[in-house]
């Protein structure tokens, strides 16, 4: 690719990441470039302002806190890897993997690890269980502004409760994966690209 | 000839009436065609009377000839206008077939209520009139609308399809009938190869584009959007360009011996004829772009400008017998990026709202002239040319769509699947390009011209009628996407989170081109295109105020719809219900359903929606402006506060939500009672416990301070509040509150009334401010002395 032809060297601790997060040479390189475009100061990092300047985020009714997903833990920068890790759970699930080493951790694009990448969104505490305050929170990003609270409430209890079975009126991390079993995580979270 | 006054006789008005007379005579004498008979009565009147000098004048005359072709015109534009708006009335049409077949129906319409009053149609259609004025506006609306980028990254593939596909279908078909032609028992024998391959060449312009519309809601994917619309935008220019050749030969070689140096010749004409109108409109593309450059002044001309260049690069490479179609879509493609960004907004719009006038107009004449064509006495049905013309037109697509596609596909990332074959054959739709060019074949050189015209005909609205009808359940049945389950709310929500999700992170990945040519031609676009083509100097500002009217205007609705309204109520409201579970009927269930439907942002579509016959409504970007809004007021409020952003503490602390208030003139009193501790940024007094305000709703946009300093949404907000507040021990808070004693920091920023309403505390809003290095700017708001209601819900740690 002429002068950014494979320079894998260039990307730190390559082989680590790739086994990580499974990604293919071409695609880590891709992602290397574009954390390098993106990271316009050159400071190595990507801090949140870096992220806000995604224009497109900035339209996106849950566009801050996808970019508080890249910096987990209060961090307030994220280096390539960590950049990578997160994207990685949007890699299309492979086919291939037929016999997997269980003793591995599993992929971060298993569907289990997608749906804890989606279950973080609404938990915004890390307590492992999504509240009614929370799945309110996040439904009212969502709608536009002709909804009324009542209606908003009432929304989010129906939802809590269709999902709650331990009655505890929280939706655990179990809870969430049992009410979405009949969907196509996979499909709705894997960007093709991303191979 | 108007309405004629009567006046006095004078020898002035003598003279004025002797020609006046003379005028309709000569008028009356034009009027052989004469439309209604009501009509002849007077006009013959006037014959009659013209004769006698001293005749007395008419009071009201009629003058239709005059004004018939521009009038009928004109009806027969607003006659498709209100069959379009009807259309539209009922909104699950647009879904059900497209647009095109409306314009059939009531081209025909037209058409049969001509043929029913005998009256002899205005000469709409020559090869002239269509090749000057109809085509051009159409072409180049699908040039500008079409997105470049998808558009270059595809290009591979959309020539290949486009270009081979077309000659693939024009020869295949016309050979095929030609074979057919050669079976006697038809009777077709007399129409030779020549004509065939031209009937061929015509009847493979297809108008995949008017489909489009029918499945955007399967959400098709990027590439399949493409290939389709570059087709259609490719396939009209070679469809002429073909057409123009074979004419050309058809001229030169009346009988059938063509030499192998002419066939030479044909092929290496069209590669030129292509080639030299890309180069020609790319060339006007880019002078019309480097003019709009020093248009600041006199922004209103710039529609001008735009729509002469691109209508001057058509002729130009017409002049030349290059292809004018092909001249004016590579430069509405080249100019458009240019264009958009040194015109004016409203440059921008008008071109835009013109072009699709002007194209819808083009469009709306040819159909109803096909329409008035259908409807008429000269037609040659012959069974089998049209039954073998129809069944030609479908194979050959199918074989020229999966060949093509088998051979592309093995140099593409991300192959086309059968079902996407599936969908780009069926979407072989023909429109009205095929039927101009038949109707426009020249009956000297054709002698069976009338049974091309019948067969197109046929084809026409047998594929724009049964598969533009059956494509829409095709699609939907061919998609992934179980959409007969009714999902649960649950369900329901968490795909639309998802759904934003994959969205957000597709664009922080953004986009990867798949070849270097894009980016070396991006460097060299930037480095010198841009500085060449792109105005210097671009007013910023006043971008940025229309942005901030606009948002200003769209917080005043928010406010004024309940949106930023006090959450005071709900708060109360879930103190009361904290345990209640609810057993929802399922009537209950339905209108929250229908109510998630109707208000769940929509996911940002990242191709672009293109519909032939309309523009993008603005929904979306009402959209944008309130998740912006909502977004501004967390980002203020996280910024304000320092790098203490309340999403990235540790665990166990909850978010804080604090309300800060203009400054106002109550305050004094208050805080002059204690001493004002005006340490800013000191947030971890040892005296006082961290304070959490339980504030409210998210509301709170407030209007700037540089703008005007409206407390009504505050008003509003703590209506709701006081409910709210009385529930606590208000003096207790209000001492607190006071003695607090923070002084409003007059800071160079606005004041904003902001909430962050990212809060997972519940109700009780516990927690400790984090306030590390940050600055507080807590004020007291000027209704703070009688509402402690938003004040704070202070607790004791």
């Amino acid at each position: 690719m002429g002068s950014r032809s494979s320079h894998a060297a260039l990307i730190p601790d390559v082989e680590n990441i790739r086994r990580e997060t499974g990604f293919s040479q071409a695609s880590l390189l891709r992602l290397y470039h574009r954390f390098r475009a993106l990271d316009r100061s050159k400071k190595g990092y990507l801090s949140r302002a870096d992220l806000q300047q995604i224009g497109a985020l900035a339209v996106n009714p849950l566009g801050d806190r996808i970019i508080d997903s890249f910096f987990p833990d209060g961090s307030q920068r994220v280096d390539f890897s960590g950049f990578v890790r997160v994207l990685a759970h949007f890699r299309p699930i492979d086919d291939d993997t037929g016999v997997r080493d269980p003793k591995q951790p599993e992929p971060l694009n298993s569907r289990t690890n997608k749906l804890r990448f989606a279950f973080q969104l609404y938990d915004l505490d890390q307590d492992g269980k999504i509240s009614r305050h929370e799945m309110l929170q996040v439904l009212r990003l969502m709608v536009g502004v002709q909804v009324t609270e009542e209606q908003l409430e009432s929304i989010t209890d129906r939802t809590v409760q269709e999902a709650d079975e331990d009655g505890d009126g929280a939706v655990s991390f179990l809870e969430f994966t049992k009410s979405l079993e009949k969907m196509d995580i996979e499909q709705k979270m894997s960007i093709r690209i991303l191979k | 000839m108007g309405l004629k006054v009567f006046v006095p006789f004078s020898p002035w008005n003598r003279l004025l009436f002797l020609v006046a007379l003379v005028g309709s005579e000569a008028s009356s004498s034009l009027n052989e065609s004469a439309n209604s008979p009501a009509q002849h009565a007077p006009k013959s009147w006037f014959a009659a009377s013209s004769s006698m000098p001293d005749e007395r004048i008419s009071v009201f005359e009629l003058d239709y000839d005059y004004v018939q072709i521009p009038y009928e015109v004109t009806l027969w534009i607003l006659l498709a206008s209100l069959a379009k708006i009807g259309f539209h009335l009922y909104h699950r049409l647009p879904g059900l077939m497209p647009e095109s077949c409306l314009l059939i129906t009531v081209g025909a319409l037209v058409g049969s209520i001509i043929f029913g009053t005998d009256h002899k149609s205005p000469p709409v259609m020559d090869s002239s009139i269509y090749f000057l004025y109809l085509l051009p506006p159409i072409v180049l609306e699908s040039g500008y609308f079409m997105p470049t980028r998808p558009f270059f990254e595809n290009i591979g593939s959309i020539l290949w399809w486009a270009g081979l596909g077309a000659l693939v279908n024009a020869f295949g078909i016309g050979l095929s009938l030609y074979l057919v032609c050669q079976v006697r028992a038809f009777g077709l024998g007399d129409i030779s190869l020549l004509e065939n391959l031209l009937f061929g060449s015509l009847i493979s312009a297809v108008d995949p584009v008017a489909v489009l519309a029918v499945f955007e809601e399967a959400r098709v994917n990027e590439q399949l959007y493409m290939i389709i619309f570059g087709e259609a935008l490719l396939n009209d220019g070679i469809s002429v360009v073909l057409y123009n050749i074979l004419i050309a030969f058809t001229k030169m070689h009346k009988f059938e011996d063509i030499e192998p140096v002419d066939i030479l010749a044909g092929c290496a004409r069209f590669i030129i004829v292509g080639c030299g109108g890309v180069v020609f409109g790319i060339i006007f593309g880019f002078i019309s772009a480097f003019i709009t450059r020093f248009t600041q002044n006199i922004s209103a001309i710039e529609p001008l400008i735009v729509f002469m260049f691109s209508y001057l690069s058509y002729l130009a490479a017409e002049t030349l017998y290059l292809s004018g179609i092909l001249a004016i879509t590579a430069c509405a493609v080249t100019m458009k990026k240019y264009v958009e960004e040194n015109v004016s907004q409203t440059s921008y719009t008008t071109i835009k709202y013109f072009m699709k006038m002007l194209s819808s107009v083009s469009e709306t004449l040819i159909f109803i002239f096909m329409g008035v064509s259908t409807i008429g006495k000269n037609h040659e049905w012959n069974w089998a040319f049209i039954c073998f013309t129809l069944l030609f037109c479908q194979i050959w697509r199918a074989i020229s769509v999966f060949t093509l596609f088998y051979v592309s596909n093995q140099f593409r990332t991300f192959p086309f699947s059968i079902k996407d074959q599936c969908i780009i054959f069926y979407s072989g739709v023909r429109g009205a390009g095929s039927f101009s060019l038949a109707f426009l074949l020249p009956l000297s050189l054709f002698p069976r011209k009338k049974l091309f015209v019948t067969a197109t005909l046929v084809v026409i609205y047998f594929t724009a009628f049964v598969q533009g009808i059956t494509i829409g359940p095709l699609v939907r049945y061919l998609d992934v996407r179980k959409t007969n389950k009714k999902e649960s709310i649950n369900e329901e929500l968490h795909t639309r989170l998802m759904d934003h999700l994959k969205a957000g992170i597709e664009d922080v990945c953004g986009q990867w081109s798949h070849y270097q040519v894009r980016d070396k031609f991006r460097k060299f676009d930037h480095r010198y295109l841009r500085k060449i083509l792109i105005r210097k100097n671009l007013p910023k500002s006043s971008i940025v105020s229309l942005y901030k009217k606009l948002e200003m205007k769209q917080a005043i609705e928010m406010v004024e719809t309940g949106i930023l309204s006090s959450t005071a109520f709900s708060i109360s409201n879930q103190a009361q219900r904290i345990q209640g579970i609810k057993r929802l009927s399922p009537e209950d269930v339905e209108s929250m359903r229908d109510i998630l439907t109707h208000n769940l942002y929509r996911v940002r579509q990242r191709t672009p929606s293109y519909n032939k016959y309309n523009l993008k409504p603005q929904t979306s970007e009402k959209q944008a402006k309130e998740i912006l809004i909502r977004r501004q007021n967390t980002l203020r409020e996280s910024m304000r506060k320092g790098h203490s952003l309340p999403w990235a503490k540790p665990a166990g602390t909850k978010n804080i939500r604090y309300l800060s208030v203009p400054y106002s003139n109550l305050q004094p009193p208050e805080r002059d009672t204690r001493a004002p501790e005006s340490t800013d940024g000191d947030g971890s007094d040892p005296e006082f416990p961290p304070i959490t305000f339980h504030a409210h709703s998210q509301t709170g946009l407030l209007q700037e301070r540089r703008l005007t300093q409206e407390l009504i949404p505050m008003r509003n907000l703590y209506r709701g509040g006081k409910a709210f507040g009385s529930g606590y021990e208000g003096n207790r808070s209000r001492e607190e509150h006071a003695g607090r004693g923070r002084r409003a920091v007059l800071r160079p920023r606005p004041l904003f009334h902001a909430v962050d309403e990212e809060y997972e505390s519940g109700e009780e809003a516990e927690g400790e401010a984090s306030v590390a290095g940050s600055s507080w700017t807590a004020e007291h708001g000027h209704n703070m002395g009688h509402h402690e209601s938003h004040s704070p819900l202070l607790q004791r740690k």
